[in-house]
């Protein structure tokens, strides 16, 4: 079938305004760095340099937590639980009515698609606020006793996936439940976290509830270690998340790992074979395969072997590869130069242990960093890219025969955030959810989100959940009586 | 020169999301706590009643099966709408319940906040009161809160905004749609009420607002066949009365929520009590096997 084609429709950026530079946003202001050093944020998808961004070290982590904590102690957590949820409602509602130029300045920063950053991200942002500002007046009624406590100061640290979404999922439920907060946003994507702070402003947050610190892994380490930190909560690998778990060790520090996967997406010869498509080319695609929980492990019963390979290469010749900011766009820019290495590397590695790789054919763009849509067949549980985390749009396919050998090999990993099961059969659906070792599992669906429902591993992807009631759980003292 | 002559405003019923007169062409006087003329109020009829309560069952299908992060928000934008006419609600609640200034302004901001209260509820009632339940045996088993349709609600007569908000919030955020009849010597806030309703993005037929005498409409609604619930609660302290309409909603094993002895302060925050009595709960088993 011949590619439609499509004259270019791109998202004027016209929206957005970027500043040259940017400071730290500690105690409601935006402030310059201790010792002034910066680095750049630039657009993965043609390497243009979007802004230089302050790097914070001891002195001005320092400065954040203390504003943190005194904003703390004199203004949150006096305030109402009403009050506290009136806060978070005005932000759901700015989100609401600046969601367009979030949206570009995500795409532009991140590399994501304007169709993913303008009808998943920022919608569930909008939405995540709303949701837990509704609780903050109702923490009773949550399941944890009555009059749950806040831990105090959250340090937080987020990924580059879903820039604006994984600080939704951090500071809604920790503002909601009284905590204030220091977020640190990835180097490489800080700019919708520092428009974010902007937003606070306009909403009349009282300054120090929400500090943002911008930096690399130092930064990060650095209020994982800090003294004046009650609870850290962080979302990205599961070696930093393990060198966390030590650092936490042995202090009173609270910790929420959420990391790495290596989702099983199982098909069943009865499933709805063309939805099933959508669902593969969803679970791993989605966002350039930069999702934790994306299906990067396809297990295909034996008999549909052959007919699902030809429909989804046949699906994969239609999508489309280029400028995030083109609203026909399906694939865009993998998010940094490192992580295309990354994914480069493990691809050939794949081919060097003998999986065959396939590629449809497709023009990249000269500059930025890109990677084509990527199948491996012939894989065995033994090649590491079965095994290891490729964080892109690369998909390893593996078959079996029987229910037991799909549980089997979906649980052979020592990951379990996330799984897909599809089948006609209810039954099996529910058999397959009780067997499978993962926090999340689709069935007839893949990567669904949505702020009422808890997110988050078994095993080495991590503790604790977001979203949801549960989500509430993270940030309260629930298990000071045991 | 002469100062303007101001436009007096015609406070009428609120059914099916428009602002019809009495069928019957009735209206009443009402006044002020003093007893000073207000206006002249719609006296709702036996057959407002029932196209109330046919709008409110055809809207039924719309609202319940709206999301509830949707309904949320169109509950929250009830409060937004709210908040810009709170000048206009302080003055008719200031008027009608003999309220200074302070205290009239203090009950709306209530008022106002209990909407935001009960928006916040939308979408975690089933995850505070549904349930996965661990039978014995390779089921699985959930259930989960549903709507129980049609609600008839006999708004408090004292508190004519505040107690009309804590009656009608808790009925509406769950998918229930409601027809209300309202406090029968101050019933402006409740048309007022409707006209945020109205302009607030609930859709029409959701809340129907009946103004009038509680002995035409009540006995009407508590008979008919096609309401689901009734809230006794404007009938408080008349005991007769209320067992009657107890009586007459036992024809179709309507839920009651019963008239207490007399109208409760609605200042304190509520309870899940009255959402959870305009609630079904719907239980499901499916097999789990291979």
């Amino acid at each position: 079938m011949a590619k439609f084609e499509y004259a270019p429709a791109p998202e004027s950026r016209a929206v957005v305004d970027i500043k040259s530079s940017y400071g730290l946003f500690i105690g409601g202001e935006f402030v310059d760095p201790a010792d002034g050093t910066s680095f750049k944020s630039i657009n993965p998808s043609n390497e243009e340099v979007l802004a230089d961004i302050a790097e914070a070290r001891q002195a001005d982590i320092d400065a954040a937590v203390k504003a943190a904590r005194d904003a703390h102690t004199r203004t949150w957590a006096k305030l109402s639980g009403r009050d506290r949820g009136k806060y978070l409602f005005r932000i759901a509602r700015i989100i609401q009515e600046r969601a367009r130029e979030l949206a570009v300045l995500e795409s532009l920063d991140n590399g994501k698609p304007i169709r993913e950053s303008r009808d998943v991200d920022i919608p569930l942002v909008a939405a995540h606020f709303f949701y837990y500002a509704g609780w903050a007046d109702k923490l009773d009624y949550a399941g944890f006793g009555p009059d749950p406590k806040p831990y105090g100061v959250a340090g937080q640290i987020i990924p580059w996936n879903f820039p604006m979404l994984m600080l939704a999922w951090k500071i809604a439920p920790a503002l909601a439940t009284g905590n204030t907060v220091v977020l640190k946003p990835a180097e490489t994507t800080p700019l919708t976290a520092l428009l974010f702070a902007e937003i606070c402003q306009q909403a009349d947050l009282p300054p120090g509830v929400v500090n943002i610190v911008t930096g690399a892994g130092d930064t990060g380490r650095l209020l994982v270690e800090h003294p004046g930190v009650d609870k850290v909560a962080f979302t990205g690998s599961t070696e930093v998340g393990k060198a966390i778990a030590r650092s936490v060790a042995g202090t009173e520090k609270k910790a929420t790992l959420e990391l790495g996967g290596k989702a099983a997406n199982i098909i069943f010869d009865d499933a709805p074979i063309d939805q099933a498509i959508e669902g593969i080319v969803n679970g791993i695609f989605f966002n350039q395969g930069h999702v934790c929980c994306a299906g990067s492990r396809l297990l295909v019963q034996e008999s549909i072997y052959d007919d699902v390979l030809t429909s989804l290469k046949r699906r994969l010749g239609t999508l489309r590869v280029g400028d995030p900011l083109d609203k026909n766009t399906d694939v865009g820019a993998i998010n940094s130069a490192e992580q295309l290495t990354r994914i480069r590397e493990l691809s050939e590695v794949g081919e060097a242990e003998g999986a065959e790789r396939w590629s449809p054919e497709c023009e990249l763009p000269e500059r930025g960093f890109w990677f084509p849509p990527t199948v491996f067949t012939g894989v065995s549980q033994a090649h590491r890219i079965a095994r290891e985390e490729i964080f892109g749009p690369v998909l390893s396919v593996l078959t079996f025969r029987t229910p037991a050998e799909a549980v089997e090999k979906a649980n052979n990993t020592p990951y379990g955030l996330s799984a897909g099961v599809w089948t006609d059969k209810g039954s099996r659906i529910l058999w397959m959810s009780q067997q499978l070792r993962a926090g999340v599992v689709w069935a007839n669906t893949f990567n669904r989100f949505d702020p009422t429902s808890p997110f988050g591993g078994y095993k080495e992807s991590g503790y604790g959940r977001e979203g949801g009631r549960h989500g509430l759980q993270a940030y309260l003292k629930v298990d000071e009586a045991a | 020169m002469s100062e303007r002559l101001a436009v007096k405003k015609t406070y009428k019923l609120y059914i099916g999301g428009k602002f019809p007169r009495s069928e019957s062409g009735r209206s009443y006087q009402v006044a002020d706590a003093k007893g000073n003329f207000l206006a002249n109020a719609a006296y709702a009829s036996r057959k407002d009643a029932r196209d109330a309560v046919a709008a409110a069952r055809k809207a039924f299908p719309g609202w319940s099966g709206a999301t509830a992060y949707n309904r949320g928000q169109v509950l929250y934008r009830v409060a937004e709408v709210m908040e810009g006419r709170r000048a206009q609600f302080v003055d008719e609640v200031a008027a009608g319940e003999g309220l200074s200034r302070g205290k009239a302004e203090k009950s709306v901001d209530e008022a106002i906040d209990r909407w935001v209260w009960y928006a916040g509820w939308s979408d975690k009632i089933a995850q505070v009161i549904g349930s996965s339940n661990p039978v014995a045996g390779p089921y699985f088993d959930f259930s989960v809160p549903e709507p129980t349709g049609v609600v008839a609600v006999l708004a408090p007569q004292r508190s004519s905004l505040l107690g009309l908000v804590s009656v009608l919030a808790p009925v509406l955020v769950s998918g229930n749609t409601a027809v209300v009849a309202s406090s029968y010597e101050r019933p402006l806030p409740a048309i007022t009420l409707s006209e945020v309703l109205a302009t607030s993005d609930v859709p029409g037929g959701v809340a129907n607002i009946l103004t009038g005498r509680l002995a035409d409409t009540a006995p009407t609604l508590a008979s008919h066949m096609d309401v689901n619930a009734i809230d006794l609660t404007g009938a408080a302290g008349d005991h007769a009365h209320a067992a009657e309409l107890e009586l007459a909603a036992a024809e179709n094993l309507k839920r009651v929520v019963r008239a207490p002895g007399e109208e409760p302060d609605f200042t304190p925050e509520p309870g899940l009590g009255r959402i959870a009595s305009f609630l079904e709960t719907k239980t499901v088993w499916h097999p789990v096997g291979i």
